[in-house]
């Protein structure tokens, strides 16, 4: 590996005092106040600012729609165009997860369900998302295209049991996703 | 060595001869394996995988599945008057056939050459595969199997990523109720029949075959019967595939999350060799363990399924005392303590020990120690005692007979039961340790127990003597925890703990030993439970010089009782008409 030798800059007397740089940046920072109170600050607009500065109210103003589509947010379960969960509970994202945030209990669909074929479903599915690390791991190992990561990221509760995700609660922020293999249809 | 290899007999054939066996040549290297052994054997001996579907060492081998195709060849025949020529390292030069054969309904024979890889075979292999996977369907996120099926680890070594197959897949039965137990998804099946050969040849039941032809071909079960044979879930263990799935595990959880921890069924006396497969604290399923002196690879289902009273909702965990007519938990120590106090004062004829052929070799060492501290002479068994099924179910329902026998120094330790039982119900008798047993099951009544100033009973499980009792000490289960057993062919075999007692409930040799010191203080008090076996290993003579760990998974022979396994029979002679591997 070849080594490259840094050049220190050589410093004037003022920069050695430090002194007249720091004045030096507060009169930037005055600059850019005068800026922002006659609302002329730079970027504000594509920025979506507030209108004072380009500083964003959270949480009254959100970025949501700038999120871009690989956004991973929490992760949830889906239903499909039949109403149908597709969820399986082969358990392998409980597998993969790193920190082992998922939790199944496999449960077999009655003979008289309309989906008796598909044979297994979740008996419950619950995410901690005090331990999910938002990696994404569930959703790539997902051989029934069942779980996803969607963009909520403001996942907040006042207990430990309120930040685990039940069945329930993963369905709801999960919805209804179109376009997937079918592959429980009537070939099977 | 080369001038001498035609004058004196010093070639490798003649070599391997005189030990019964013949040299064979796999993948390269050449070996010697006895006279008579399958290919697909010797291969395993030679350390080379040939993958198989239907070849089971303990069944007939149909040879139905192909998977196991490997090239092979013999030295060419010499023609007429033709001396064979062998080369510089003494072998012939092999001829190696054109076409595959299967490697496990052949045998071996001198100077053959096996090839378990290349072009050939893996373009069998392959070929195989994908017939195979044509008609199976995309089951694997909803199939038990998933994790331990050859289909599936097959199909990742020798298999295509892709199908090529574009017509629509063959249907057939799926989730097919064909027993109590045992669930059948005919779409899965890859027809190896395994289970059809076991339930003809080792269950002696055989209601299942194929119907149908071709692409069709359907296992199912005789019309109007039903898998209901006590040894049936064997046949789930056995399908490579996830054609057959248990009942009671079905669902519960996939096994790749399973701990596999090796141990002995406790249910009989033959103590079949079981791996118990738990997760968290929780057991899941238990299988037999292949043993070939104790169980061969077999176990009856009702063996497999007692597990399950581990988690009842009787089960004990906290020890119990009696205040004011009612039972309140309290700590181990203070119940020990309070245990011990009531056998203070009373003569030995005045005390009884009541425990149980269940318990381990430690545990009633133990026991022995006990009753010689309370210094009496009453100390008995309880027996279970029915009818052997003629394959694995002993007549001995009691899992350590045997070694309570060589424990105690007694050659009938059930023999004071009347005596005992006569004393309680008298009054004679003021005090007892009741362990493992529920005396109400084994003929007491509620009213003989009531006489009992002091019962203290050690046991698992909540039950009528429980009930009765003075102090209630709460054990483990054979799952939680360590010890020793002898099966009635005298193999002493381990238990090894596989999940930790739930609550405040303690193996049994803990709690024993604390009752120990505080009736006898000058007793000697074990730390762990290799000094229980250290102990007994200075006391019994059979178990001189052995150790915990020296027992090993698969046991030690210890004794010659006599008695014999009558499935392992059947098997030896089956092995000697040369029938099956084993």
């Amino acid at each position: 590996m070849p080594v490259v030798k840094l050049q220190r800059p050589t410093l004037t007397t003022s920069e050695k005092l430090t002194l007249p740089s720091i004045f030096k940046g507060f009169l930037v920072t005055l600059g850019h106040a005068f800026k922002s109170l006659a609302g002329k600050s730079r970027g504000a607009d594509s920025l979506n600012g507030s209108g004072l500065g380009v500083t964003m109210q959270y949480p009254e103003q959100k970025w949501d729609g700038e999120l871009p589509e690989y956004y991973r947010g929490a992760p949830a379960l889906v239903t499909d165009e039949q109403d149908r969960e597709r969820c399986v509970s082969c358990q392998l994202c409980e597998f993969i997860c790193p920190p082992k945030a998922i939790k199944i209990v496999p449960g077999e669909i009655p003979s008289d369900d309309e989906w008796a074929k598909v044979e297994k479903r979740p008996k419950a599915f619950d995410i901690d998302m005090i331990r999910c690390i938002y990696c994404g791991m569930c959703e790539e190992v997902c051989p029934e295209q069942a779980i996803y990561l969607r963009k909520d990221y403001a996942i907040t509760g006042l207990s430990r049991a309120e930040m685990v995700h039940d069945k329930e609660k993963l369905y709801e922020i999960g919805g209804k996703r179109v376009g997937l293999v079918n592959k429980w249809n009537e070939l099977k | 060595m080369s001038d001498s290899a035609t004058t004196t007999p010093t070639l490798p054939k003649d070599l391997a001869a005189e030990k019964g066996m013949v040299n064979v040549q796999i993948d390269g290297h050449w070996i010697q394996v006895p006279k008579g052994t399958r290919m697909i054997e010797a291969c395993k001996m030679a350390e080379k995988e040939v993958p198989h579907y239907c070849y089971h060492p303990k069944l007939s081998s149909p040879g139905n599945c192909r998977m196991c195709l490997v090239q092979m060849g013999m030295p060419p025949r010499p023609a007429p008057g033709e001396e064979p020529k062998f080369g510089e390292d003494g072998y012939q030069e092999i001829g190696w056939m054109p076409r595959p054969v299967i490697a496990c309904a052949n045998t071996v024979g001198e100077n053959m050459g096996i090839r378990t890889g290349g072009d050939l075979v893996e373009k069998c292999r392959e070929g195989v595969m994908e017939f195979l996977l044509i008609n199976h369907p995309l089951d694997c996120p909803i199939c038990d199997q998933a994790g331990e099926c050859s289909l599936q680890e097959f199909s990742v070594e020798h298999g295509k990523g892709t199908s090529r197959f574009q017509e629509n897949k063959v249907k057939k039965p799926k989730n097919v109720d064909i027993g109590p137990r045992i669930r059948l998804d005919d779409e899965r099946c890859i027809m190896c029949s395994r289970c059809i050969r076991f339930m003809d040849e080792v269950a002696d039941d055989p209601v299942l075959g194929f119907t149908d032809r071709g692409t069709h071909t359907t296992l199912s079960v005789h019309p109007g019967r039903k898998l209901d044979n006590n040894y049936g879930l064997n046949t789930v263990d056995i399908c490579p595939v996830g054609a057959l799935t248990s009942n009671d595990f079905r669902f519960q959880m996939r096994v790749w999350f399973l701990k596999e921890t090796p141990s002995i069924d406790v249910n009989c006396g033959t103590g079949c060799n079981t791996t118990i497969w738990t997760r968290g604290n929780e057991i899941f399923r238990v299988t037999p363990r292949e043993n070939n002196e104790v169980n061969s690879a077999w176990m009856p289902d009702s063996h497999r399924l007692a597990f399950h009273e581990i988690h009842s909702d009787r089960r004990l965990t906290s020890p119990l005392t009696l205040s004011g007519g009612q039972h309140a938990s309290t700590t181990m120590e203070r119940a020990v303590k309070e245990a011990a106090l009531g056998f203070e004062g009373l003569p030995g004829n005045e005390v009884a020990i009541i425990a149980s052929a269940r318990g381990t070799n430690e545990e009633l060492l133990l026991i022995k120690k006990i009753k010689e501290a309370l210094g009496t002479d009453n100390l008995v068994l309880i027996g279970r005692f029915g009818e052997s099924d003629g394959k694995l179910i002993s007549a001995d329902r009691n899992p350590n007979t045997t070694g309570a026998k060589m424990v105690l120094g007694d050659d009938n330790p059930f023999e004071k039961y009347d005596q005992i039982k006569g004393d309680i119900a008298s009054g004679q008798i003021k005090a007892a340790l009741v362990i493992g047993e529920d005396l109400t099951e084994s003929g007491y009544s509620s009213d003989e127990l009531s006489k009992l100033q002091h019962l203290v009973v050690l046991n698992i499980l909540s039950n009528a003597t429980a009930g009765k009792a003075h102090v209630v000490l709460p054990g483990a289960s054979f799952a939680e925890k360590r010890g020793s057993m002898v099966n009635v062919t005298g193999r002493l075999q381990r238990l090894n703990r596989a999940i930790l007692p739930p609550g405040e409930s303690a193996p049994d040799w803990e709690i024993l030993s604390a009752l120990l010191a505080e009736l006898n203080p000058e007793g000697p008090k074990p730390q762990k439970i290799q000094d229980v076996f250290q102990m007994l290993a200075d006391e019994v003579a059979e178990f001189k010089d052995l150790t915990l760990q020296k027992i090993g998974d698969l046991g030690v022979q210890v004794k010659d009782t006599g008695e014999t396994i009558p499935l392992l029979e059947k098997e030896r002679k089956r092995i000697e008409n040369r029938e099956i591997v084993g």
